[in-house]
């Protein structure tokens, strides 16, 4: 039976989506209150890094992030094809390592908090 | 015998210009872009954490800045217009049967719709907002 490396690509895309739609909106609403000048009690640095340097913390934003990435990218690749960009194996490269690095420095990031 | 092969011409870039549904469809496309940005901007913003207080705050006013406020905007529109169409699919990509008969698809939708409502709820309440 012919094997495919799609479920690899594709379970952390999928994964990714529903994070994206169940947890990108608040925080970007979040971030957006904090842009407008009412910075959320709980975006002071003592409730992030509290949160953050739990063990518990760090899973959920190094999931969120990660897969957030994951999802972003395979879906900037499927844009840029659909905008015309036809080097598709040289775009699915950037941006599948650009996501990897960045997950990559997310949890190193998180491990120093 | 010869057969002509249907070969329709499709312009690579401007394809979309062609049906209001493809049009929709990448301007759904479209959202990831501010999507992926904001993913960076999350990274940079665990750096500026792990770095301390002092670099936290600079990160924090930094978001202040005019351009700031229209990249969050932005995000924010199209983070809930993906949000909003992913729900809206979920009808079609995971159909529910119990026994002999699916579940109504605005079932499935409004339970997504009713979880996230609930999820951001206590985000916004854990985070201070209210």
């Amino acid at each position: 039976m012919a094997k495919s490396h799609k479920p690899v690509v594709w379970f952390p895309f999928a994964a990714g989506g529903t994070v994206i739609a169940f947890c990108i909106p608040v925080i970007v609403l979040l971030t957006f209150l904090a842009a407008l000048g009412n910075v959320p009690a709980g975006l002071s640095y003592e409730k992030m890094h509290a949160f953050a340097g739990n063990g518990l913390g760090k899973l959920i934003i190094f999931g969120v992030v990660a897969l957030s990435l994951w999802s972003s990218a395979h879906r900037l690749r499927c844009t840029c094809y659909d905008f015309g960009i036809r080097a598709d194996t040289l775009v699915a490269t950037v941006l599948y390592i650009a996501a990897i690095v960045l997950s990559i420095a997310a949890a190193m990031f998180l491990l120093r908090i | 015998m010869s057969r002509n092969p249907l070969i329709r011409e499709v312009p690579p870039t401007s394809w979309y210009f062609r049906h209001p549904l493809y049009l929709r469809y990448m301007s759904r496309e479209i959202t990831s872009i501010f999507i992926g940005a904001y993913c960076v901007l999350l990274v940079v913003g665990l750096q500026r954490l792990a770095a301390g207080p002092a670099a936290w705050e600079g990160f924090v006013t930094a978001l202040q800045s005019p351009a700031s406020i229209v990249f969050q905007f932005l995000c924010l529109v199209a983070a809930f217009y993906h949000a909003a169409t992913w729900f809206n699919a979920t009808q079609k990509a995971m159909p529910l049967q119990i026994g002999e008969d699916f579940v109504p698809g605005n079932v499935i939708s409004g339970a997504h719709y009713a979880a996230w409502a609930v999820l951001s709820v206590v985000v916004l309440f854990f985070t201070g907002v209210f």
